[in-house]
C-alpha cells in the first residue's frame, strides 16, 4: 500500500506541470512562513487597520514603483525625510537673547514627466511661551526662488499643506499650486533637475527647537503600490498568503476527509444510517450554499474561522459523498474485509483501518483540485463585502479596488495584483491536481 | 435521484402492458417524488429561516430600526410639538409596541419560525424593510419576481451555449484525440478553478476598460432605448460580458469531461462491431456514443446548473446585472432580512425544481430508466 502510493508520486516528476505546481505552493509556503514570522499577526492588524498616522508617508492611489521601468513615461516616487534621523540637514545658528534661527534644508532629484500628489511639512517644536515662526522656499533647478509661505507654530504639532495653501495659490496665479512650483513660468510641462527645499525657523526661547519633517507624496510607490486609505499593498499581498493557503487547505481538507469518513460509516453499517446520510445529502443539495454562507456572514460573524468551519459543514453533504458511497459499496465486499470481520475486528477498525485506507489514492486528487475553489470562495465572499473584517486578504484588496472604482478609475494595478496571485494560487493546486488524477486514476490517463 | 432504480433489461414483456397502467405508474412515481422533494425543501426552507433567526439577532436589528423609525417620526411630527416630554415618551412606547405587534415580533421564536415557514412556502415572503421594487413595491415576493427574468436571461443563454458547444467540440476531440487542439484543452483544463467573476473582472478590464467596446455593466443603458429591437440589441450588447465570462470559467474543464466520457464509451465493443458493420461515423457517434452518454451529461448538466444557480451571484455583483444574485448582494448590504431569506427560499424552490425536472429527462433519454419502478 505505502509502496504504490510511493511510487505514485514517483510519476509526478513525469509531469512537468505538476513539478511547476508544486514549486509554486512550496515559494507560498516559504512566503507565508516568511510573511507570519516578519510581521506578526497583531501588527498585521494593526497597521492594516491603522488609519492617517500610521500612513501618512505615502501617496494615495500609487502605483507600484517598478512601473517606471515599462512606462514611457516616469513617475515620481515618493519619500519622507526628517530632521529628527538626520536625514534632513538641519543647523542651528545661535543668537542673542535666546533667539536662534534654525535652517533646515533639503534637496531632491524631480526626474518625472508626471507631477507629484502633495508635498506636506510635518513641525515638532517646543515652547512655553513665544511660538516659533517659520519661513520656506523653494528652490527651482532654473534657479528661481520661490518663497512658499511664512507662519507662526500655534502649536507644538503643525502641519502645512503646499497644495492646501490659498495664499500660494493666488500668489502664484494658479489653481494648482503643485503644478506650478513643478513647471517652466507660464507652461505646463514638468521642470526636471534639483530641487532645494530651504525652511528658515526662529525661536525666541533659550529651550525651543524645531523639528520638520518633508513628505514628498509622488505618484508611484514600492513594490505593490497604495490603496485609497494610503495603504501599502505589500502587506495585504504578503498576508494574503497565509490567508489562502489556510484557509484553502484546510477546507478542502476538512471537507474530503469528513466526507470520506461519513460515507464509510454509511456504507459499513447500511440500513437507516445509509439512509439518512443519502436523505440530509439531498436536503444538503436544496440548500443554496452561497445564499447560506452569505447569511451567516451578515447575521453572525464575518471571522475566517466561522466561515470555514461552515464552508465544511455544508461542503460535507454533496456529490462527493456519493462517489466515495458507489467505490466503498465495491470494497465491502472485498475478500480482506471478510477475513478482518472473521477474526473479530470492531466495526470502527474495519472502517478506519481497512476501508479508509483504501480510498487514499481516490481522495488526494479530490482533495488537491477542490483547494482552488475555497481559495476563490474567501475571495469571493470578501468582493461582496463578507471577507474577514481584521485580516487583510487578497479578496478584501479586490473589494475595495472595486467598491472605489478602480476599474473605471484606471488604477488596473489594485485589481491586477491580488487577481495575479489568486490565479497563480488556484492555478498550482488544479495543475497539481490535474497530473494527480491522472496518475492515480490511470484509466483516464491513456483515453 | 437515488429514487431512480436502474433495471437492466432482463424480462422481455409479451405483451404490451395496458397504456393506462405506465400512465397510472408515472402518476404514482411523480406524486411520491413531488412528496420527497417537498419535504426536502420544507427542511431546507426550515433550516434557511433558523439560520436566518438564531439567537433572535435578526429580532434586534428589527427592534433598533423599528425604535429609531418611531422615535423619530414622533419627534419630527408638528403634531406632537406641544406635547410634554412624559407623554410623548409614553406614546413613542406604545407606537414601538404596536409596530413590533404587527411585524410579528411579540410571539416566541419558535412560534414565528413556523409562522415564517408556513408563508414561505406559499411564498408570502412580506415586505422587505428598505428596498422597493421598480414599480415602487415592498412587498418581497414581487421584487424577487421582477428580478428573476433577468437572472434567467443571464443563465439560460450562457449555460445552452456551454452545453451544446462544449459537446460538439468534445465529439470532435474525440474523434481525433491526441492531437493539438486535443491537448490544448487538457492544459487548458486546470482554468475552470477560477470562478466565472474572475474572468468577469478581466473582460471588464479588457473590453469596457481598455478597447472601450463593451459596457462595463448592467443590463440596458440609462435612458433605455425606446423601441423593442434597439432595446434588445442593447440587452444583447450588455449581456456578452458576463454570458461570456460565465462561459470561460467552465468551458474548458465541462469540453474535457464530456471528451474523456466519449472516449471511454467509443472504445466499447459495440462501438467497434458497428465500426466493423461499416456504419457511418456520424450514425456511430450519435446511436452508440452519444446516446448511452446521455443520462451522464445530464446529471453533469444539472449539477452545473445547480452550482451556478447560486454562484452566479458574484458575477451578477461584478457586472451589476439586475438579478437575484445582485438583489441579494444589495440586501446584505442594507441588512434587509426578509430579502435575503426571500432569495434563500426563492434559490431552494429553484434547485428543488432542478432536481425534480432531472429525474424525468433521465427517464426520457434512458430506455433503462423506467420511472417509478
Amino acid at each position: 500500500m505505502l509502496n504504490n502510493l510511493r511510487s505514485s508520486f514517483q510519476k509526478i516528476l513525469m509531469y512537468p506541470s505538476a513539478i511547476a505546481g508544486i514549486s509554486v505552493i512550496l515559494f507560498l509556503v516559504v512566503v507565508a512562513i516568511y510573511t507570519m514570522i516578519t510581521i506578526p499577526y497583531n501588527e498585521a492588524i494593526t497597521l492594516w487597520r491603522g488609519g492617517e498616522e500610521v500612513w501618512y508617508q505615502n501617496p494615495k492611489f500609487a502605483q507600484p514603483a517598478w512601473i517606471n521601468y515599462f512606462s514611457t513615461k516616469k513617475y515620481a516616487e515618493s519619500f519622507a525625510v526628517d530632521t529628527a534621523n538626520a536625514e534632513m540637514q538641519k543647523t542651528v545658528i545661535p543668537g542673542e537673547g535666546g533667539v536662534s534661527t534654525i535652517e533646515m534644508v533639503h534637496e531632491f532629484e524631480f526626474e518625472s514627466d508626471v507631477y507629484p500628489q502633495d508635498l506636506i511639512l510635518y513641525f515638532d517644536s517646543a515652547f512655553q511661551a513665544k511660538q516659533p515662526f517659520v519661513s520656506i522656499e523653494l528652490i527651482t533647478p532654473d534657479e528661481r526662488t520661490v518663497r512658499i509661505a511664512n507662519f507662526v507654530l500655534t502649536g507644538s504639532d503643525y502641519t502645512y499643506r503646499f497644495s492646501q495653501d490659498d495664499k500660494l495659490r493666488t500668489k502664484l496665479r494658479t489653481e494648482d499650486v503643485i503644478l506650478a512650483l513643478f513647471s517652466m513660468p507660464d507652461s505646463e510641462v514638468p521642470l526636471k533637475g534639483t530641487y532645494k527645499l530651504v525652511m528658515i525657523g526662529s525661536v525666541f526661547e533659550p529651550e525651543s527647537t524645531i523639528d520638520a519633517e518633508f513628505v514628498f507624496h509622488g505618484q508611484v510607490f514600492g513594490l505593490a503600490g497604495t490603496d485609497h486609505a494610503r495603504r501599502d499593498l505589500t502587506l495585504p499581498l504578503l498576508w494574503g498568503v497565509p490567508v489562502a493557503l489556510a484557509f484553502g487547505l484546510m477546507a478542502a481538507i476538512g471537507t474530503s476527509v469528513m466526507t470520506m469518513i461519513i460515507a464509510a460509516i454509511g456504507t459499513w453499517y447500511g440500513g437507516w444510517v445509509d439512509e439518512l446520510i443519502q436523505r440530509i445529502t439531498e436536503i444538503n443539495l436544496v440548500l443554496p450554499f452561497f445564499a447560506l454562507l452569505i447569511m451567516i456572514g451578515t447575521f453572525y460573524s464575518r471571522s475566517i474561522w466561522v466561515i470555514l468551519s461552515a464552508t465544511i459543514l455544508l461542503s460535507i453533504f454533496t456529490g462527493g459523498i456519493l462517489g466515495f458511497r458507489a467505490v466503498f459499496l465495491q470494497v465491502k465486499q472485498s475478500m480482506y474485509i471478510e477475513a478482518a470481520k472473521a477474526y473479530g475486528a470492531s466495526n470502527m477498525r474495519i472502517i478506519f483501518k481497512y476501508l479508509i485506507p483504501r480510498m487514499i489514492p481516490l481522495l488526494i486528487p479530490g482533495l488537491v483540485q477542490s483547494v482552488p475553489a475555497f481559495v476563490f470562495l474567501e475571495a469571493s465572499l470578501a468582493v461582496i463585502g463578507l471577507g474577514d473584517p481584521v485580516l487583510p486578504t487578497w479578496g478584501k484588496i479586490i473589494q475595495d479596488a472595486n467598491s472605489n472604482g478602480a476599474l473605471y478609475k484606471g488604477y488596473y494595478y489594485w485589481v491586477l495584483e491580488p487577481a495575479a496571485l489568486l490565479i497563480i494560487t488556484g492555478l498550482a493546486f488544479a495543475v497539481l491536481g490535474f497530473a494527480l488524477d491522472r496518475i492515480f486514476n490511470p484509466r483516464l490517463r491513456d483515453a | 435521484m437515488s429514487a431512480i432504480t436502474q433495471s437492466p433489461v432482463e424480462e422481455q414483456v409479451v405483451k404490451k402492458p395496458f397504456l393506462n397502467s405506465s400512465f397510472i405508474r408515472i402518476l404514482r412515481y411523480s406524486a411520491v417524488r413531488i412528496l420527497t422533494l417537498f419535504v426536502t425543501v420544507v427542511i431546507g426552507i426550515y433550516l434557511t429561516i433558523v439560520i436566518a433567526n438564531m439567537g433572535g439577532y435578526v429580532d434586534v436589528i428589527m427592534r433598533g430600526e423599528i425604535r429609531d423609525r418611531v422615535t423619530q417620526m414622533i419627534i419630527n411630527n408638528q403634531a406632537y410639538q406641544q406635547m410634554d416630554n412624559e407623554t410623548r415618551q409614553q406614546l413613542i412606547q406604545e407606537r414601538i409596541a404596536a409596530e413590533e405587534k404587527r411585524v410579528g415580533l411579540d410571539v416566541p421564536i419558535a412560534v414565528r419560525n413556523f409562522r415564517y415557514l408556513k408563508n414561505a412556502l406559499v411564498l408570502d415572503l412580506g415586505r422587505s424593510i428598505n428596498m422597493t421594487s421598480d414599480s415602487g413595491s415592498k412587498q418581497v415576493r414581487l421584487i424577487l419576481l421582477e428580478r428573476l427574468p433577468p437572472t434567467l436571461l443571464l443563465m439560460a443563454t450562457s449555460q445552452l451555449f456551454l452545453f451544446f458547444s462544449s459537446i460538439f467540440i468534445a465529439l470532435n476531440l474525440s474523434r481525433n484525440y491526441g492531437n493539438f487542439w486535443d491537448k490544448l484543452i487538457i492544459a487548458l483544463s486546470p482554468s475552470s478553478a477560477v470562478p466565472p467573476w474572475f474572468y468577469g473582472i478581466f473582460l471588464i478590464l479588457i473590453f469596457a476598460a481598455g478597447f472601450k467596446i463593451l459596457p462595463f455593466g448592467g443590463m440596458v443603458d440609462a435612458p433605455p432605448p425606446p423601441n423593442k429591437f434597439d432595446y434588445a440589441l442593447n440587452v444583447l450588447k450588455h449581456l456578452i460580458l458576463p454570458g461570456f465570462s460565465l462561459v470561460i470559467s467552465a468551458f474548458f474543464l465541462s469540453v474535457y469531461n464530456y471528451r474523456t466520457f466519449f472516449l471511454i464509451y467509443s472504445s466499447e465493443d459495440y462501438v467497434d462491431m458497428a465500426r466493423a458493420k461499416g456504419l457511418h461515423a456520424k450514425d456511430i457517434e450519435r446511436r452508440y456514443i452519444l446516446r448511452p452518454t446521455l443520462p451522464n451529461i445530464i446529471t453533469n448538466f444539472a449539477l452545473l446548473i445547480i452550482t451556478l444557480w447560486t454562484g452566479a451571484l458574484f458575477t451578477e455583483t461584478v457586472f451589476l446585472w439586475p438579478g437575484l444574485g445582485r438583489t441579494l448582494f444589495q440586501a446584505i448590504g442594507q441588512y434587509d432580512t426578509p430579502i435575503i431569506v426571500g432569495s434563500t427560499i426563492i434559490y431552494a424552490y429553484l434547485l428543488a425544481m432542478t432536481v425534480f425536472i432531472l429525474n424525468f429527462v433521465y427517464a426520457l433519454v434512458d430506455p433503462r430508466v423506467k420511472i417509478g419502478e
